[in-house]
């Protein structure tokens, strides 16, 4: 349903967007996932038809953005990032405003938009001005705004981003309930939400698709499988060393310190579970076993070895909170691409 | 078509949801009543030529405070990218949102007509028909090119204050070239300028249909400035995609 070839888009001499490539199938939900400024959000504009790309060809439905771009639109519902709505129109005003832009039938457009506010659970809010809304009731009618058209393809950027637990755990709900019948591509910088809601996952780096597949594909991607951090006391280390190399599956030891016994951390190979033999090997060694931690590969440390930098790690732990108007991460945005790259350079 | 339609009604609306229609209604019949009441009685000539006189210095100031927002709190709220990747064209666009501003004047002067109607029953002839509606026509159309320009330098900035000054600059620059105190001067350096100046001067076409003549030049002249102006304004939308 929605079909990116080889697009690039830079900002002056900034290169946001760097020859991105994927497709979204219908019935399939796709996240993407990248730091800030990594170029989630110009891809979406481009995507949307938005912004022109310098290089590339954006589908919708088998629609080229640039060749048709009527058709391509009108089979789109667009969430941009921090949600921009006309503060001064009534929730119910707007809505019936988006759906004569997408010449949804007066007969029809009604009970449609009854039906939304029925979905989104805006019923309470539905004859206030949208000035007068919280981030999460605002957040609702963009939402109801892009679905008006009832569009086989949508886009939404940071649905989640500014929102409380509860409403969060809501929101994806919603999405993944309208998602059965459309191709829905979605950007976070939340690792849970990309798990937890996606059936597929593009991580976004620096302008570039690093990585994509299944959450399950990217948790195999991260090299070693499982991590096992163990102490024994008792024996001297480099006796120990012989013996846990010896151990079937097991790769990647290593000494990490011998105070107050010999501390090794030290890989399973496929996925091994390990805990009994080491306890078995403590035994047979005659030595005593102080401390066994297994530490599982998570989402995170597949992304951070994708993109490459601590930075941008940093900034997925705070960024949750963030709802920075969409001009300003445009300019901000090239700053951070600078930062990363920096970063990435050291 | 239904695009512009939704568009011109949306804008449409929100000059009355925000005060802004209130306000300049307000405003313009009251001063312009007062400043025409003030002459009248010492003139004492039923005529409505003070009133046609001032009109183009009272759209200079308030109809840049109509098209200011047009385009520049879209891009300052970002709700411009919600109205550009719906389907609807920037032509579209452009002309709901210029047809909205038109349609606000259209009010205003009809609110004029009753000034027009008492001046006419107080005048022992009545006035003539066919002055009047030159004179309106006069004025709507050269409310209705102000209103075009007003637009078109509202889609550069997201402040509505650049937008509303850097209007009533480029329109009052556009009134003057061809008044006579410019065009004197130039006329010592290159006389062949002047003709064109006079023709490019947004009062001097006006001036003729205030006389009561409607002429088709004039016509045209309106008709050319609005369009050149509105196809300026979807070029400037058109190409922030290729920002």
């Amino acid at each position: 349903m929605i079909e990116v070839k080889g697009i690039s888009k830079s900002y002056g001499p900034t290169l946001a967007v760097d020859n991105v490539s994927f497709e979204v199938h219908r019935g399939e939900i796709v996240g993407f996932l990248g730091p800030n400024g990594a170029g989630k959000s110009t891809s979406m504009k481009v995507i949307t038809g938005y912004l022109a790309p310098d290089r590339g060809t954006v589908s919708i439905d088998g629609n080229d953005i640039l060749e048709a771009p009527i058709a391509a639109r009108s089979r789109l519902g667009y969430l941009p990032e921090s949600t921009p709505l006309y503060e001064d129109m009534g929730v119910l005003d707007y809505l019936d405003f988006m759906g004569r832009m997408h010449n949804v039938p007066a007969e029809r457009r009604r009970g449609r938009i009854d039906e939304l506010v029925d979905i989104c659970d805006l019923g309470r809010m539905a004859h206030k001005d949208i000035g007068e809304l919280s981030k999460g009731y605002r957040q609702r009618v963009g939402l109801a705004q892009a679905l008006v058209s009832d569009p086989p393809v949508l886009v939404l950027d940071e649905p989640t981003s500014g929102l409380d637990p509860a409403q969060i755990v809501e929101i994806r709900a919603l999405i993944r309930e309208i998602a059965r019948e459309k191709a829905i591509l979605l950007s976070t910088h939340i690792l849970p939400e990309a798990q937890n809601v996606c059936d597929r996952i593009l991580i976004i780096s620096q302008g570039r698709l690093v990585g994509e597949g299944t959450p399950g594909e990217l948790l195999s991607m991260a090299a070693g499988g499982e991590q096992y951090t163990v102490t024994f006391k008792g024996r001297a280390g480099a006796e120990l060393r012989g013996a846990l190399e010896r151990l079937p599956r097991v790769s990647d030891v290593s000494l990490l310190s011998e105070e107050g016994g010999s501390r090794f951390r030290l890989k399973a190979e496929g996925g091994a579970d390990l805990n009994e033999k080491l306890f078995d090997l403590a035994v047979s060694q005659g030595a005593k076993l102080l401390e066994l931690n297994k530490t599982a590969t998570t989402l995170e440390s597949v992304f951070l070895q994708l993109t490459g930098t601590s930075a941008s790690g940093d900034a997925l732990h705070s960024v949750q909170g963030h709802d920075a108007p969409a001009a300003a991460e445009q300019q901000s945005g090239a700053a951070a691409a600078e930062q990363a790259k920096e970063a990435g350079d050291e | 078509m239904s695009k512009i339609a939704a568009v011109w009604r949306r804008e449409f609306r929100q000059f009355w949801l925000s005060p802004v229609a209130y306000i300049v209604i307000c405003v313009f019949l009251v001063i312009s009543t007062w400043l025409f009441m003030k002459g009248f009685f010492i003139v004492n000539d039923a005529s409505m030529d003070q009133l046609f006189g001032l009109i183009p210095w009272f759209f200079l100031f308030l109809l840049p405070a109509l098209t200011m927002r047009q385009w520049a709190e879209e891009q300052a709220s970002g709700t411009i990218e919600l109205l550009m990747t719906q389907p609807v064209s920037e032509r579209e666009v452009v002309w709901g949102k210029y047809l909205s501003t038109v349609t606000l004047l259209a009010v205003i002067l009809i609110l004029t007509v009753p000034l027009t109607l008492t001046v006419s029953a107080l005048s022992q002839n009545g006035l003539d028909g066919g002055v009047v509606f030159a004179n309106y026509l006069g004025a709507f159309l050269l409310g209705s090119a102000f209103l075009a320009i007003g637009g078109w330098i509202s889609s550069f900035t997201r402040n509505q204050i650049i937008a509303f000054i850097l209007s009533i600059a480029v329109i009052f620059g556009l009134i003057i070239v061809g008044e006579s105190m410019v065009t004197i001067f130039i006329g010592k350096g290159a006389s062949w300028l002047v003709p064109a100046l006079e023709y490019i001067g947004l009062r001097q076409h006006y001036g003729s249909m205030q006389r009561g003549v409607i002429d088709t030049r004039d016509l045209f002249y309106y008709v050319s400035v609005i369009w050149l102006f509105l196809y300026l304004t979807t070029r400037a939308v058109e190409s922030r995609r290729w920002s």
